[in-house]
């Protein structure tokens, strides 16, 4: 066991057990102590996690796979606590501990006057330490763990002001939606356990090609492969975390969390964990085409039908939660398509540019004094110019624009999913580039509704604007470096160099990254290809689209509104999904419980059954009742007719 | 050294003494009464660790075992020992009585001495049984225990505490009476009344139908099972804060326990040709009751409903061994059912009696229990609030939990034996998350709901050192449950092989 790689766990939760236990049980620990000491945990984090990243790829370090504990042993089964140790978790602990260092130092300004400050740090802390467990596990139990643990301080902190009625309306929906997908995860995790014998990565992984052709009777008569229902439950639970519809609907609700953990939590790390989950089961998933198509299919569903969902939204921080909804059905449609290695490289650019967004969003919030809805914004470009330039970093490079990050990404799952030779994949093909004129149409509506064109605010929120404190604005600029350069520099080993080793599992017959890189000759000669491409020109009319309607003639947008009047009516209504969880799933579920107990429990049961025995002995006594008269000749009657009978029965038998 | 000591003798009647004591003190002494009787429990509780410590795990003998003959006419032997399915359980038992004793101590107002002594005995009949191996000895511990919980319940309990009394004293004497009958036959058929020498006896398979239902009818009622578990709800909601702790956390335990320690070693024929009733009807009480609970108005009656769900994990995973075998590939996944059973057990121990406590915590300052009195109350009890949000999430399964632990090991098992009893257990990740997170945002979250929930006190020292105390407990198994599992191994195998072992054929083997 190295201790580098216990610390990189352990540090944060080092800080955040000191936050919490001794801020809560010591208020003279103040609040520069907690945030103090959870930001150091964390930078411990980062720095043991960019050792690790640099011994796997410079140092030619080994991957490790090994226990820490064993947590159990029952029925000759091991099961263990442990890590695995190689370029997939090495790049996913960078990333998460990266963003989660900017998002500690960013809410210092962010939360400044709340009085939950040290709460909020105990948690984030706490949630990096999950998250971490989550990718360096070895083993699907540890993965359970991380995964239930991210829920719950998520659960935790979309509730964080819980005197707010919608926030613990949100955190409730938002802990049942993924628990609904759990359900679908734990029983991948039973089938796992009942084919394989066996909870290891290791173990099951090089087992599974000879579970290829065996099935299982799903119903008399029935049979599935038993890969098909391993990968199709897993990843429903994937689609619980990672917001798939249709179990995307607790993540916009999760935006009544403070902004700094939407950027972590609900944008760059918690959400992709259902992503990072099926990459690291690839070789699981490439045993079975149902799957994947599966995965491709709901994936496209998520980035065309989510994405449009943005164009409608009027609070920022939905906006940018409809985006990420949107970008994860992207990835998603990159896993369908055995593009792995793509989904995790958009998964890391993601998680920078959209940190940045968010937080950028949060910037404006401050300024706004929390106010997050866009029609009351506008020409905030003039008062916060650092906010300004990184959010126009974050939108380009969400939005694909040539040389940016997300460009890199995302246009190799669109080139991905066109080569792809899996039932869907055309569905997903047009389905994902249409997404790219949606992206960029939301995306640029927000950004020239918020900082360009009319200053829609009140005198009083006018005079008060200016650009937020330091802690805020240099994690901005911080993200947006990578948000920028990463893709350029990393694409060509992520994608094409077999960077990720074993850790990525792909069959030669479905890479099609394999056939994107021998056409690939560089990072920069492929931006400049790309004006060439549809997907650019679809980036260049949804800007261009926005900045019509939204800048120039902003009548036009309710006249697309009356045009399309049905699709808007869908839109605005967010396709019913609410609706129909509320009234359908837990009404219906209110009115069979109440049912049940008072039709089953109370009357049946207890009415018929319980209190009906009670009442039938009652009435029986009644009866009986009527013999105790008390007289002695009625008692010496009853004895003579008794003798009488039972000396007739004697005769009888004797005869 | 210890090991020579009668230690199971030493736990159970320590207690009674210690009742004994407590009732000579009397109510005059105050608290005086108060603190014989906590020392008692504490110094029961630490009798008991040496079981654990001591404990020899590669067995599945009994141990620490005791024999004197008691009514030689009937060859009825004083016959104590544990092993690893009873010790756990034990333990479980000392330790909530402590917290019991700590919790009623200023709650309870009227004769305290008379509660506690009530408690002591209760526990101290308790631990009897689970740790009698004579059936005689066992039948009385178990009919025995009854009476100080209708005391307890009848005497401190609430409005309706009559009506609740009458039931739960029905119910559960009607099921021991057809339990008593079979142990009597058995007695017939082994000639002796040694738990042991049941497990051995050949038996026909009408005598093991008719043997396995009454003992059916007797465990079922305790655990409780549906349809049986009416008895339940209005026992909880009647009972003080205490009595629903053991309830709770013991009482139930004791017909789970019964199925191990009789059905499946006895009757092992019958368990087979009828184990889809009993799966039938786990897989009921975790969807229906899941459903109920959801519903319910009353805190303790949502707490009572969450229980039987619960309880039904347990049964199945005791039950699902013979469809495993059925499938012909071995038993692997039996061994993880019946321990998933037993740690859901335990933990389920921790986990509702923390709930009752924490129930009993807000019902002692508001004096109601009803969900829709309450509102916010993080807001003015916030030390209060992380313990109940962590108790919680312990009862909706949550990883790093107890609650977890038995859950898992009970859905992968059962998926072993048909992913269709895996799919319907499992639904207890949604509706136990449902009910009881629901619960949580309807109590404690939220603005502050009126002028009553405004003025609550926080925790008081004791209340600390009790949910303290759980919240280590559950966390710890949660984190770490391997020297819990570890002690089960050796007895768990060895009742596989003893529920798999037909008894018919051994009856026609012999001469």
């Amino acid at each position: 066991m190295r201790y580098v790689y216990l610390g990189i766990p352990l540090a944060p939760l080092l800080g955040a057990v000191i936050a919490g236990l001794f801020g809560a049980f010591w208020p003279r620990l103040g609040r520069t102590a907690c945030h103090t000491v959870t930001i150091l945990g964390v930078a411990v984090s980062f720095a043991l996690s960019l050792v690790v990243l640099w011994e796997q790829t410079a140092g030619g370090g080994e991957p490790w796979n090994g226990a820490v504990y064993t947590w159990m042993v029952s029925d000759g089964i091991r099961f263990e606590i442990g890590f695995l140790i190689d370029r997939l978790t090495a790049l996913m602990v960078t990333t998460v501990t990266f963003v989660s260092l900017m998002v500690h130092i960013y809410t210092i300004g962010y939360m400044h006057d709340d009085p939950g400050y040290n709460r909020f740090f105990a948690y984030i802390a706490l949630f990096t330490f999950s998250m971490l467990m989550l990718v360096m596990s070895n083993n699907f139990l540890q993965l359970f763990f991380g995964w239930e643990a991210v829920g719950l301080v998520s659960y935790l902190l979309i509730g964080f002001w819980f005197r707010r009625e919608s926030a613990i309306r949100a955190n409730l929906k938002a802990f049942l939606v993924n628990r609904v997908g759990d359900f679908g995860f734990i029983l991948g995790i039973a089938a796992v356990l009942a084919y394989f014998h066996s909870l290891d990565y290791a173990d099951v992984f090089a087992a599974a090609p000879m579970a290829r052709g065996l099935t299982m009777e799903i119903w008399p008569g029935v049979e599935w492969q038993v890969l098909t229902v391993i990968c199709v439950l897993l990843f429903i639970g994937a689609m619980g975390k990672s917001a798939q519809v249709p179990l995307h609907v607790w993540l916009p609700d999760s935006m009544e969390g403070p902004t700094p953990i939407s950027a972590l939590i609900h944008a760059a790390t918690m959400v992709t964990a259902g992503i990072f989950m099926v990459a690291r089961m690839s070789p699981l998933y490439e045993l079975s085409e149902t799957a994947l198509s599966v995965v491709l299919v709901v994936g496209a569903v998520t980035a065309f039908a989510t994405g449009l969902l943005g164009l409608v939204q009027h609070d920022i921080k939905r906006v940018v939660a409809y985006s990420t909804l949107s970008q994860l059905g992207y990835m998603a449609v990159a896993l369908g398509a055995s593009a792995y290695a793509a989904a995790i490289f958009h998964l890391m650019t993601h998680a920078f540019f959209k940190a940045l967004l968010f937080l950028a969003a949060g910037s404006v919030i401050i300024a706004m004094h929390h106010e997050q809805d866009m029609r009351k914004m506008g020409g905030l470009r003039r008062y916060m110019p650092v906010t300004y330039w990184t959010a126009l970093v974050g939108a380009l490079a969400l939005i694909g624009t040539p040389g940016f990050s997300g460009f890199y990404s995302k246009e190799h799952i669109i080139e991905a999913v066109h080569g792809a030779q899996r039932w869907g994949a055309e569905l997903a093909y047009w389905a994902v580039l249409a997404g790219v004129f949606v992206t960029a149409l939301y995306t640029f509506r927000m950004f020239f509704l918020v900082f360009h064109g009319r200053e829609r605010m009140d005198e009083h929120t006018r005079a008060h604007l200016r650009e937020s404190p330091r802690v805020v604005t240099v994690p901005l600029v911080l993200l947006a470096i990578p948000s920028v350069a990463i893709g350029a520099l990393t694409v060509e080993p992520l994608l094409f160099g077999g960077w990720f080793g074993e850790a990525l599992r792909v069959a030669p017959e479905h890479d099609v990254l394999a056939t994107l890189g021998a056409r690939f000759q560089g990072a920069w000669a492929y931006a400049l290809h790309a004006v060439q491409t549809p997907p650019f020109w679809l980036a260049a009319a949804g800007v261009a689209t926005a900045a019509v309607v939204y800048l120039w003639r902003p009548a036009l947008a309710g006249v697309a509104a009356r045009l399309a009047r049905p699709l808007y009516i869908a839109l605005v209504n967010k396709y019913w999904a609410d609706d129909f969880n509320e009234i359908v799933v837990a009404g219906g579920a209110r009115a069979l419980g109440r049912l049940l107990w008072k039709v089953g429990d109370v009357i049946l049961i207890d009415g018929a059954l319980v209190n009906g025995t009670a009442r039938l002995v009652g009435m029986v006594a009644v009866v009986a009742r009527q013999v105790q008269t008390g007289y002695l000749y009625h008692y010496a009657f009853a004895m003579l007719v008794g003798l009488l009978a039972f000396v007739s029965w004697l005769l009888a038998l004797t005869r | 050294m210890l090991a020579d000591w009668p230690l199971l003798s030493l736990v159970v009647w320590t207690h009674i003494v210690g009742a004994v004591l407590v009732l000579l003190a009397g109510d005059r002494a105050g608290t005086g009464a108060k603190r014989i009787a906590l020392a008692f429990a504490l110094l029961t509780f630490a009798l008991s660790i040496p079981l654990f410590t001591g404990f020899d795990r590669d067995t599945a003998l009994m141990q620490f075992e005791e024999r004197v003959p008691w009514i030689p006419t009937f060859d009825i032997y004083y016959h104590l020992g544990v092993d690893g399915i009873s010790m756990p359980l034990i333990l479980l038992t000392t330790f909530a009585t402590v917290l019991v004793v700590i919790a009623g101590w200023e709650a309870i107002r009227e004769r305290p001495a008379q509660y506690m002594a009530a408690f002591l005995i209760m526990e101290g009949l308790m631990v009897g049984v689970f740790s009698a191996l004579d059936a005689a000895l066992f039948y009385v511990f178990w009919e025995g225990m009854l009476i100080p919980m209708f005391l307890v319940i009848g005497m401190w309990g609430g409005p309706r505490r009559v009506y609740a009394t009458i039931k739960f004293f029905l119910y559960t004497f009607l099921g021991s009476v057809l339990m008593l009958v079979a142990l009597v036959y058995l007695y017939h058929k082994s000639g002796s009344f040694s738990i042991l020498d049941y497990h051995q006896v050949p038996l026909g398979m009408r005598e093991q139908l008719l043997i396995f239902l009454a003992f059916l009818v007797a465990f079922a009622v305790k655990v409780p099972m549906w349809p049986v578990h009416t008895w339940l709800p209005d026992a909880h909601v009647e009972a003080p804060t205490g009595g629903s702790v053991i309830l709770a956390a013991i009482m139930l335990k004791i017909g789970a326990y019964g199925f191990l320690r009789f059905s499946l070693p006895i009757t092992p024929d019958a368990s087979a040709a009828l184990d889809w009733l009993m799966i039938l009807l786990s897989l009921v009480a975790v969807v229906y009751i899941g459903f109920v609970a959801l519903v319910q108005e009353d805190m303790k009656k949502l707490i009572a409903y969450s229980s039987i769900a619960h309880m039904g994990l347990v049964t199945l995973g005791f039950f699902i061994l013979y469809t495993i075998a059925e499938r012909g590939e071995g038993l692997q996944g039996a061994a993880l059912g019946i321990e998933g059973g037993l740690v859901q057990m335990i933990s389920h121990g921790f986990v509702s009696g923390a709930l009752f406590l924490c129930v009993g915590v807000l019902y002692d300052r508001m004096h109601t229990r009803l969900i829709r009195d309450y509102g916010g109350v993080v807001n003015s009890m916030p030390a209060f609030a992380a313990f109940a949000v962590l108790f919680a999430m312990a009862n909706a399964g949550l990883p790093g939990t107890s609650g977890f632990v038995g859950e898992f090991m009970v859905i992968l098992a059962s998926f072993k034996a048909n992913p269709w009893f895996s799919a319907l257990a499992a639904t207890t990740l949604i509706l136990g998350a449902a009910y009881t997170l629901w619960l949580v945002k309807r109590v404690i979250f939220g603005p502050v709901a009126n002028e009553r929930v405004a003025a609550l006190r926080d925790l008081n020292a004791r209340e600390y050192v009790v949910l303290g105390a759980l919240a280590v407990a559950v966390v710890a198994v949660g984190v770490w449950p391997d020297p819990l599992t570890e002690v089960m191994h050796a007895s768990v195998e060895n009742l596989v092989q003893q529920a798999t072992t037909s008894k018919i054929q051994m009856l026609a083997v012999r001469p």
